[in-house]
């Protein structure tokens, strides 16, 4: 058990800065999760707290001790990969026991926690088999195994789920789930899938171009995005965004493009006074998009075309035109929608998002 | 496989290959068929009676035994396998350890060190013998085994170190990452994780090693002199060809029984060999 903390980490390679002053503190027995696009800088940070990579500049702390010139094997640490890295030439058994082997533990404390890492896994009885002939599932259990055997401070896992196929990959994620609730081992987890950062973390960290856009639980992210890469990234289907011109008029303002004119709600209508006049991004997820009725207010809703249905059972997706923007709404599946019939979508006024255009920042 | 007519198939695959076969095995045919011919079959003129000159009708083993027993043969054979064992082994040594630190590590120059070694194995091998020879004399290793042991590593070396990088290349680091992880030091991740997962490329570099230093004629010619020290390549041609006069019998057999050890070592290791060349660990 133990805290990671990571205050000014930079990696520089010779022509990319591929982290760029990340800071994060990680408490005991938490669930960290890093996300982002390819290349966002996530696993090179997650690699040089593996002590895998060399760190540029800045300092990571394990334990209050700061680690940067330690090698991997004295940090205390266990590493699941994407391909698993199994050794192709041992058994289950001996892929498990190789850390405490290395680390000089006695046979029968070997035996006992291989058993026990075994049990908790489910895949005693592959113990004795080579790597090659497991199914995608049993080597990734094994991979934990070998991970869980040795009692490390911390877990670090990199994309462990993507190489399985869907089904399986949702099935995995609750048993780490439950893993990391039954251990209580500080975890750091690396992934490129928004469901699985928002599923798995206690936290979730955002990056992109390696800085960190963002770290909050994950139902802050969802709610309050930061800024507007986090509001397209985090969530699915992805967050419409419209280009809109905010006017003031009548003592409220209007958010206006050429096929909408919504009434910007008074709780955050302070916070865009300084953008009358001015252009921003209006952020609305398809989920607080619905057809409107005759009860809805004028100020609040928009007409569109629709252009494709998709129904998916328990939601059905529209994909609108509204002028020259297209959008997706998420809607009830009872709703009788047609394609190319022109229906009005109501806005819910609690759960609008503006950005800055320039800076793209929440405002 | 092409596909369509079946002419095609027989003008464009089955004609070609079966060229190809014939033409291969036909001097191994030759050679066992010299082996086996007695003497007056040998010699006779093209124009001779009853002349058969693709089969014999009184096969003999009086060439091997006049091999093993009028000359030095199993005394070369001795050598030629001391040598080959030994010069295999150090360049396999030598080649294991660049190869894995031309792949894995990062330290400055590594390219340039790796693209330096590969031009040494280009160097031919009949302009190389010329200094070594001199170094060879100014260490008094001339006509010794160590003078080929010591040599034959200075294209074996560059050969098991470029083959060997290309095959540990092909190794996913993440293997070696995690056993680091897992509390091995670098030199323990190598010997219990990188070298077993590589043995086909290791043993595909020691047959070919082995077969290069087996087969080389150019610096046992010249290194080595008195008969009891010479290898068989250069033992056959020079002991059993006495001026003009020809002994194709023994000739041909010392080429079929020193070529055994060779075909041995291959059948031997074939699948590994194809892996090893082809290349391909899966985690």
């Amino acid at each position: 058990m133990a805290r990671v903390a990571m205050r000014g980490l930079n990696k520089k390679y010779d022509e990319v800065h591929a982290v760029i002053d990340v800071n994060l503190e990680i408490r005991d027995q938490e669930f960290v999760v890093l996300v982002g696009p390819s290349g966002c800088g996530k696993t090179t940070t997650l690699r040089m707290v593996a002590g895998l990579e060399s760190i540029t500049g800045g300092q990571i702390t394990i334990d209050e001790k700061v680690v940067n010139e330690l090698p991997p094997m004295d940090r205390d640490i266990a590493m699941v990969f994407q391909n698993y890295a199994l050794y192709p030439h041992m058994t289950v058994y001996d892929n498990m026991a190789f850390g405490l082997k290395m680390r000089k533990f006695a046979r029968p404390e070997i035996n006992r926690r291989v058993q026990e890492a075994a049990d908790i896994l489910g895949i005693r009885e592959l113990l004795k088999r080579k790597p090659r002939q497991l199914s995608g599932g049993q080597r990734q259990r094994v991979a934990l195994g070998r991970a869980i055997v040795r009692h490390p401070q911390v877990f670090l896992f990199d994309e462990p789920l993507s190489n399985l196929d869907a089904k399986l990959r949702v099935q995995m994620r609750v048993e780490l789930k439950k893993l990391h609730e039954r251990l209580g081992t500080t975890a750091i987890y690396v992934t490129h899938d928004q469901v699985e950062a928002m599923t798995l973390g206690d936290r979730v960290v955002v990056m992109r171009d390696g800085r960190v856009q963002q770290v909050g639980d994950p139902m802050e992210l969802y709610n309050q995005p930061a800024n507007r890469f986090v509001a397209g990234f985090i969530g699915s289907p992805a967050m419409n965004f419209v280009p809109v011109r905010i006017a003031a008029q009548n003592g409220s303002l209007w958010a206006e493009s050429e096929s909408l004119r919504i009434k910007v709600p008074a709780p955050i209508a302070p916070r865009l006074g300084p953008y009358a006049g001015k252009q921003a991004t209006l952020g609305v997820r398809p989920e607080d998009l619905r057809i409107a009725n005759g009860a809805d207010t004028k100020d609040l809703s928009f007409d569109v075309a629709i252009e494709v249905v998709e129904r998916l059972g328990s939601e059905i997706l529209l994909d609108v035109a509204a002028g020259p923007t297209t959008m997706v709404a998420s809607v009830e599946p009872n709703v009788t929608a047609k394609v190319h019939e022109r229906v009005a979508l109501a806005i819910n006024p609690d759960r609008m998002h503006f950005f800055d255009m320039q800076t793209e920042d929440a405002i | 496989m092409i596909e369509g007519a079946k002419w095609r198939r027989w003008v464009f695959f089955y004609v070609p290959v079966t060229a190809f076969v014939v033409g291969l095995l036909f001097p191994f045919y030759w050679m066992i068929i010299t082996t086996i011919r007695p003497d007056r079959e040998l010699y006779r003129p093209w124009s001779a009676p009853n002349y058969a000159p693709f089969w014999t009708t009184h096969p003999t083993l009086e060439h091997i035994r006049n091999l093993l027993t009028e000359t030095l043969f199993s005394t070369w054979m001795l050598n030629t396998m001391f040598i080959s064992l030994a010069a295999t082994a150090i360049s396999l040594f030598c080649g294991l350890l660049a190869g894995y630190a031309l792949s894995r590590l990062k330290f400055p120059y590594a390219g340039l060190i790796g693209t330096a070694i590969f031009i040494t194995y280009l160097v031919p091998q009949t302009l190389l013998f010329i200094p070594l020879a001199d170094i060879i004399r100014n260490f008094k290793l001339g006509d010794s085994p160590w003078a080929l042991i010591l040599t034959y590593p200075t294209f074996l070396i560059p050969f098991c170190t470029w083959l060997l990088m290309g095959y540990f290349k092909s190794i996913p680091k993440e293997l070696e990452e995690c056993a680091r992880i897992d509390g091995a030091p670098r030199w323990k991740a190598m010997v219990y994780i990188i070298f077993p997962v590589a043995i086909p490329g290791i043993l595909s570099a020691g047959i070919f090693a082995f077969t290069l230093s087996w087969n080389e004629f150019i610096y046992a010619l010249v290194f080595l002199s008195s008969p009891e020290q010479k290898t068989v390549p250069v033992g056959v041609t020079s002991e059993l060809v006495r001026g003009d006069v020809f002994f194709w019998g023994e000739l041909m057999a010392g080429a079929l029984l020193g070529s055994i050890p060779v075909a041995f070592v291959y059948s031997f290791f074939v699948e590994y060999y194809v892996s090893g060349i082809t290349g391909s660990v899966k985690g």
